[in-house]
């Protein structure tokens, strides 16, 4: 059994190692070796799942030691994977929403001559991916983390053609790598305290550590879940990121890359329960990114845009979970595997409209899509009432959990945490109400392109609806399944542990307070773009609409503080390389020439003045003699 | 007479054969000023020698005596080519290595 969890990471690598270095050869058979790969990797994983329901307890933990990577001393780094409830849970969801993307790649991806390269991607970013969910210590889980940083510079840079592609990949990995030092800190400062890093000993000695240090790493481990998760403050590449082809969006949001924050802070969870300070600053991150997402994506026409604020917004609610502690990590998770689901299908859903569309993303052209595409618009629409948490679909128990949750932190805290929730619950509905009235509903605005080429919507080919048919269904019961007799509660407890909050209002309480804020979002939204015909060209809009188009400001910001900052800063680092470092350097050598131009005018070839210095030296040799004498 | 009185007349032949070294010119007077603070050395030698009443200042006068031969032969040998060449003995003109 425990053979089978390195097949597990195995399956997609080979994938990309066959298919990126194949050549053309494999240009007709490529996306199918790929995916069967993905599959594999999803049939070792159940088989494996099947096998950890098999046992109970203790024993539903495997360990798998592969080799000793870099045995040195003291320093141990072994090649060794750890396959518990929540490592599978993850696995189950990126094998599973990776295949189903695969499938509807090889559609998508169809009239791409690059598809061999692109599923040689896909691969290598499940590869990437699982070994970093299946990692035994924080070391090897880095391999996996920088891997799907890589990956993902390939993916959303995959018509790197176009100029505005190329950038967005430059700027995720960038960013991303801001977050990357944070881990590569964490891990060093583990390893000077604990004197190792894999999770067992490492969770085992918090205890008898510095409360400070603890606090260090877990902000320096927030900082890399900010980056790889694309939270206020390393936010900005997401939206960018949306220049990669849509399925990748969708691998990107709901399987791979944006979770593995939520991953990373749920698996330390013993790190930062006994570090409050952290756990503060990882709740204030969440909640500050759920409404900064929400916001944004309200004021998006770009349908994949859109979406991604949404993503970011609710990312913003598992990292907010997972920052309350044992009360909100199973939910945590349990929102990541059901917005797993709808996020994906949503991603999907909106690839098959601009598939039908020219590839059109503007949703102020959409319109009245309903009748040309049925299935894209069902199952779109089931993601979307998942995602608004509508009552009985996936969306409704995980995040109302959620909001449980953040009121039972007590206090102040929990109301403002609550709040903030409730809030962006009810922007949430207004904007994917948005979302879906602007594409699906009221009369068509599509226009003949540059081109003159009128758009026939159409619906997508199989390989295409199959996928988000398959995901829709996620979507509707995932939710349902988890919270039947805490099913999901149960099987994650051992790994993360659970404490039930006292939370100062209700559940009954909490439900109510969600259903009334959803019924005002999707009303708000309905009075907005539903009653009245939707503009073709945007309004101007409000000084916040604005500011939300423009991602918040935040690529102003950080062009501002950090671009022209870093550029000030290296300026004057090179005017102070150039005055102080190159001035002592040029001033000593210019000194020892002049000091040894002089010197040389005592060289003036007559022996009468070499025979004073002479003279004068040995006189001076012996008066110093006869007055050491003298002293002595 | 007083043994101390050679001291002071081979200081002041030293003193005029360097100053004769530091002043003139012409080589052939240089190597004569040589010779005399050669010279002033061995009277010194000799001084003391006879002050300490052992020999081994006498001994290392004839050193010098015979080393002072060999130094002649050939700075003259050097001097008389220079002389050859530049048809001059002045010493300032053989400033060459001068950089």
């Amino acid at each position: 059994m425990e053979n089978l969890i390195g097949l597990l990471v195995l399956a997609p690598l080979l994938g990309a190692g066959v298919l990126l270095t194949g050549g053309r050869r494999l240009d007709r058979t490529g996306h199918w070796i790929g995916t069967a790969l993905a599959a594999a990797s999803f049939v070792i994983g159940v088989v494996l799942f099947a096998g950890m329901l098999g046992r109970s307890g203790e024993g539903r933990t495997l360990q798998s030691h592969l080799f000793s990577w870099v045995p040195v001393g003291g320093f141990q780094a072994d090649v060794a994977f750890r396959l518990d409830q929540l490592s599978m849970t993850f696995v189950l969801l990126i094998t599973g929403v990776g295949t189903l993307i695969h499938i509807y790649s090889i559609g998508y991806m169809e009239h791409d001559e690059r598809r061999r390269r692109f599923f040689g991607y896909l691969n290598l970013f499940l590869a990437a991916m699982l070994l970093l969910v299946l990692a035994d210590n924080y070391l090897l889980l880095y391999v996996g983390w920088e891997g799907v940083g890589l990956a993902s510079y390939l993916l959303i840079g995959f018509w790197q053609h176009k100029p505005s592609a190329a950038t967005a990949a430059k700027k995720a990995f960038i960013v991303n790598r801001v977050g990357d030092v944070g881990l590569s800190i964490a891990i060093m400062l583990m390893f000077t305290t604990f004197g190792t890093f894999s999770f067992g000993p490492v969770f085992d000695a918090v205890s008898k550590a510095h409360t400070g240090i603890l606090t260090g790493i877990g902000f320096m481990l927030l900082l890399a879940a900010c980056g790889k998760s694309a939270q206020v403050p390393l936010q900005s590449w997401l939206g960018d990121a949306m220049e990669g082809p849509t399925p990748v969006s969708a691998l990107i949001h709901a399987a791979t890359m944006v979770t593995a924050g939520v991953y990373l802070i749920t698996r330390s969870g013993a790190i930062f329960n006994a570090a409050p300070d952290a756990q503060t600053a990882v709740v204030t991150v969440g909640a500050v990114t759920l409404l900064f997402g929400a916001i944004v994506g309200c004021a998006k026409d770009d349908i994949k845009k859109a979406l991604a604020g949404s993503t970011m917004s609710q990312i913003g609610y598992m990292i907010m979970a997972a920052g309350l502690g044992p009360i909100g990590y199973v939910f945590a998770i349990m929102h990541l595997v059901t917005h797993g689901f709808f996020k994906a299908g949503l991603f999907l859903g909106a690839g098959s409209v601009m598939h039908g569309m020219n590839d059109e993303v503007d949703m102020r052209k959409y319109g009245g899509l309903r009748k040309f595409m049925p299935v894209t618009f069902v199952t779109f629409g089931l993601g979307y009432l998942a995602i608004i948490g509508f009552p009985g679909l996936s969306g409704f128990f995980s995040k109302d959990k959620i909001i449980e949750a953040a009121f039972a932190k007590g206090g102040t805290e929990g109301w403002i945490l609550g709040g903030a929730a409730l809030l962006g619950a009810a922007i949430t509905a207004f904007y994917m109400t948005r979302v879906m009235l602007m594409t699906f509903f009221g009369e068509k605005r599509w226009e003949p392109d540059a081109e003159g080429h009128e758009p026939h919507p159409h619906e997508s080919p199989k390989s295409m609806t199959i996928p988000m048919i398959v995901l829709a269904f996620g979507s509707v019961f995932a939710g349902g399944l988890f919270s039947l007799n805490s099913s999901f509660l149960k099987w994650l407890e051992p790994v993360t542990g659970h404490a039930e909050g006292h939370s100062p209002v209700s559940a009954a309480t909490v439900t109510a307070g969600t259903m009334v804020v959803l019924v005002l979002g999707v009303g708000l939204a309905w009075l907005m773009y539903g009653r009245r015909p939707v503009p073709r060209t945007a309004p101007r809009g409000s000084l916040l609409t604005r500011a939300a188009r423009r991602d918040l400001l935040q690529d102003d910001f950080n062009h501002v503080v950090l671009v022209r900052g870093g550029e000030h800063l290296t300026r004057s680092l090179v005017y102070l390389d150039h005055s102080v470092v190159d001035g002592v350097v040029n001033g000593t050598a210019a000194s020892v020439g002049g000091l040894s131009g002089r010197m040389r005018r005592l060289q003036n070839g007559y022996v009468r003045s070499y025979a004073v210095s002479m003279l004068g030296g040995t006189a001076v040799l012996i008066a110093a003699t006869l007055l050491m004498r003298g002293v002595a | 007479m007083n043994p101390v009185n050679y001291l002071y007349l081979s200081a002041l032949l030293f003193t005029i054969g360097a100053a004769g070294v530091l002043i003139r010119r012409n080589a052939i007077v240089v190597f004569m000023c040589v010779e005399l603070m050669l010279n002033a050395a061995n009277l010194a030698f000799v001084t003391f020698s006879r002050l300490h009443g052992n020999l081994d200042g006498q001994i290392i006068a004839f050193f010098t005596m015979v080393v002072a031969a060999a130094e002649v032969v050939v700075g003259l040998a050097i001097i008389v080519t220079i002389f050859r060449s530049r048809h001059s003995a002045s010493v300032d003109d053989a400033s060459l290595m001068k950089l």
